[in-house]
């Protein structure tokens, strides 16, 4: 049997923080995408303009700098405005950024990006009939949003959805560099002190592959049940 | 030089050309190890998915297992376990491999390539799958081999369809390359965390070493497009 020298519940622990920070982010990152899609298909010029400069400028950069960024520089702005607020209105506010929050922040806007991207192409895959025979019937367009677009676009947005999670899962990987104790700094911690780094190392792999095995087998079922009456043409 | 700019650089005490430099090796470091892991991963990966469609499951079977657990892990992981891992060799410190490895620029080039290769095999696989059967019909009336057919007709159509995909993965290295200044190495991202600490600036080291990203991801998608423009060149409309 696997003997994890006393660091299995910790590395248990870790595990638990790494799903949790995972799912966190999937829907900060869900959020953003439906929005950033919305503004992509607006119209409107400023909406349009603004999703666009974000999955631009997201896709340019390194999802650690970015990670770093929002880490070091999130306490930095926070004890800014802690210093402000006392100064000048005597508010005593102070918050500690910790690694957890800057990881979901960081994931789920750097996954918001792509996902802005499945969901246009999502929405863009529904046919134009539909959204006139809503129209005809006289749905607002909230109404049409909510009731047409959004069930009939998920089945093509699935597939992509699937393949940013499993993305997704594997970034959260990098929060152990800001100091979050998840799954990863937990084995590192372990591998350094007891020196054996494949024994720490390769359950820790073994857990994330069976995370993305799982996964797969999840969405597969799920874009089957999603696409349950449509015939394929083989 | 404008005023504005001269004023800038009089009042600052970050962007000295000192740390300046920094930045440039650091780019210097991030683009000689994101390069040779790409080179060397696309020249693993090109008989790797070959074989990988070979229908005798003893051949493409362990290259499927290496894929697959190259692509269902994080790539830090595999930089820890090769990082961490190679000291830990019985032996290997008397050998000359140690000179090699004990720099950490190495066990993150062979991680890198390792990682790289793995997602090359399958954009390369999936696109020499995807080659239309006539076109290998064609090269079988003509009484080609299949050395011949691979080498004439799949690889160079399989080519043009791999390389938008490809055109990602690089991107996605260049960005997962950033990961190296965990293990000491000082590429732009460990240059970039060595001034924060100098001068606890995060805002100035990170946002300027995003900047120095974002540019060479945008030479990359432009560099990218305009190999694609070449290759599919002859599917362009008559009048486009």
């Amino acid at each position: 049997m696997l003997d994890l020298k006393g660091y299995g519940p910790a590395l248990a622990e870790g595990a638990v923080v790494t799903i949790e920070l995972a799912f966190f982010s999937l829907a900060l990152a869900l959020t953003l995408g439906l929005l950033g899609a919305s503004a992509k298909l607006s119209g409107n010029r400023v909406l349009t303009g603004i999703a666009t400069t974000y999955t631009t400028l997201i896709r340019g950069v390194p999802d650690l700098v970015m990670m770093l960024l929002f880490y070091y520089g999130g306490q930095v702005a926070v004890n800014a405005l802690s210093d402000y607020l006392w100064e000048t209105r005597g508010i005593d506010f102070f918050f500690q950024f910790d690694p957890f929050m800057s990881g979901v922040v960081t994931i789920g806007l750097i996954f918001g990006a792509y996902m802005t991207e499945t969901f246009r192409g999502a929405f863009l895959a529904v046919d134009v009939g539909q959204i006139e025979a809503a129209k005809a019937y006289g749905f607002s367009r909230w109404h049409t949003f909510r009731r047409v677009m959004i069930p009939q676009m998920l089945r093509h947005a699935l597939p992509g959805i699937g393949n940013n999670w499993q993305v997704l899962l594997k970034t959260t990987a990098l929060v152990s560099i800001i100091g979050l104790t998840d799954m990863v700094r937990v084995a590192e911690e372990a591998a350094k002190a007891e020196r054996m780094p494949f024994h720490f190392f390769i359950p820790v792999a073994a857990v994330y592959l069976a995370l993305t095995a799982g996964s797969e087998l999840f969405i597969k079922w799920l874009d089957r049940r999603a696409n349950v009456g449509v015939v394929q043409g083989n | 030089m404008p005023d504005f700019i001269a004023e800038w650089l009089n009042q600052n005490d970050i962007f000295t050309a000192m740390t300046l430099m920094e930045y440039w090796d650091g780019l210097v470091t991030t683009v000689h190890l994101v390069f040779l892991s790409l080179v060397i991963g696309l020249l693993v990966a090109v008989p790797l998915a070959i074989l990988r469609t070979v229908r005798n499951p003893l051949v493409s079977g362990p290259i499927w297992v290496y894929t697959y657990l190259f692509r269902g892990t994080p790539l830090l992981i595999q930089l820890y376990i090769i990082y961490y891992g190679v000291a830990q060799i019985p032996g290997i410190q008397e050998t000359f491999w140690w000179e090699i490895f004990k720099e950490p620029l190495y066990p993150a080039l062979l991680a890198f390539t390792l990682n790289t290769a793995a997602y090359t095999t399958e954009i390369i696989r999936g696109a020499i799958l995807s080659t239309p059967n006539g076109e290998i019909e064609a090269a079988k009336a003509y009484g080609m081999n299949w050395l011949l057919r691979m080498r004439r007709i799949i690889l160079p159509s399989a080519a043009r369809r791999a390389v938008q995909a490809y055109s990602n993965e690089v991107i996605f290295m260049l960005h997962a390359s950033a990961i190296a200044s965990v293990v000491t190495i000082v590429d732009l991202t460990g240059a970039a965390r060595n001034i924060y600490s100098r001068f606890y600036a995060p805002f100035d080291a990170f946002i300027f070493v995003a900047l120095c990203y974002m540019v060479l991801t945008f030479i990359l998608v432009f560099a990218f497009r305009k190999l694609e423009n070449h290759l599919l060149r002859h599917q362009r409309p008559v009048n486009g």
